[in-house]
């Protein structure tokens, strides 16, 4: 199955895109998409029709995919 | 121009027909500069005898940049002010957050939460502005003398897979 996932922030700079395809299983969850796109599981969150999506979620052929690495809206920067 | 929806006769009870709006009167993602007054207007409520605004506003730095993934981040802020305004009791909740660049002294992002008393507006204002910030889809870059540089953040949490009770 091939999926169109979106891309933000770092990872749409470092690929240079706003989207890439990706080719996985028919039964592939949110953890085999980052694995078929090389990223390690804490590097971002998957989102499956606009709600984060847990590792094992199913993800399907027509579901929005995107990659949300991590967020930093607000003004302030978080403090260790 | 009708009757007003909420004009004589149209509900039997005013209060009960505020009600009815649900606490939630406004969220946004915008490209245009934040507007604090226009926001305390739509959490204007007879029940609130409290209202506090929060503005998070760009320091240090000539501009920050944001970009959001709208189409989530829209609903999901939506979700964070349903969210608090039912856990803290609040009348009225609105939220608005700037996209693109936001210059030195401007707000990115405005909280308006309207409560019956202080307490519970404060800490609901609060808690909406600290969700916002962990879990939205939204990034920023600080505009800098050194450049444009990506501001590390927070990974959101998926929900858990097993509801637990409350």
């Amino acid at each position: 199955v091939r999926l169109s996932v979106r891309l933000f922030a770092g990872l749409r700079e470092r690929a240079g895109a706003e989207r890439v395809e990706v080719d996985v299983p028919e039964d592939a969850t949110a953890a085999d998409v980052l694995r078929a796109l090389d990223l390690p599981p804490r590097a971002c969150v998957v989102a499956v029709n606009r709600e984060y999506a847990g590792p094992n979620q199913r993800v399907r052929p027509g579901d929005e995919v995107a990659l949300v690495p991590p967020v930093s809206g607000g003004a302030a920067r978080w403090r260790a | 121009m009708s009757e007003a929806p909420d004009g004589p006769g149209a509900a039997p009870d005013g209060a009960a027909a505020a009600t009815d709006r649900g606490p939630v009167r406004h969220v946004a993602i915008t490209g245009d500069p934040l507007d604090a007054g226009a926001l305390l207007a739509c959490v204007s409520d007879p029940r609130a005898g409290a209202v506090v605004l929060f503005a998070g506003v760009t320091r240090e730095v000539a501009a920050l940049d944001y970009e959001a993934y709208v189409e989530m981040a829209e609903p999901y802020l939506a979700r964070i002010a349903a969210e608090e305004a039912a856990r803290h009791a609040l009348s009225a909740v609105a939220v608005a957050h700037r996209a693109g660049r936001v210059a030195l002294g401007e707000p990115s992002v405005l909280v308006a939460a309207a409560a019956p008393h202080r307490e519970a507006a404060f800490t609901g204002a609060r808690a909406i502005i600290d969700r916002v910030k962990a879990e939205a889809p939204i990034w920023k870059v600080e505009e800098g003398p050194a450049g444009r540089v990506r501001v590390g953040g927070m990974l959101p949490s998926p929900p858990r897979p097993s509801p637990t009770s409350p």
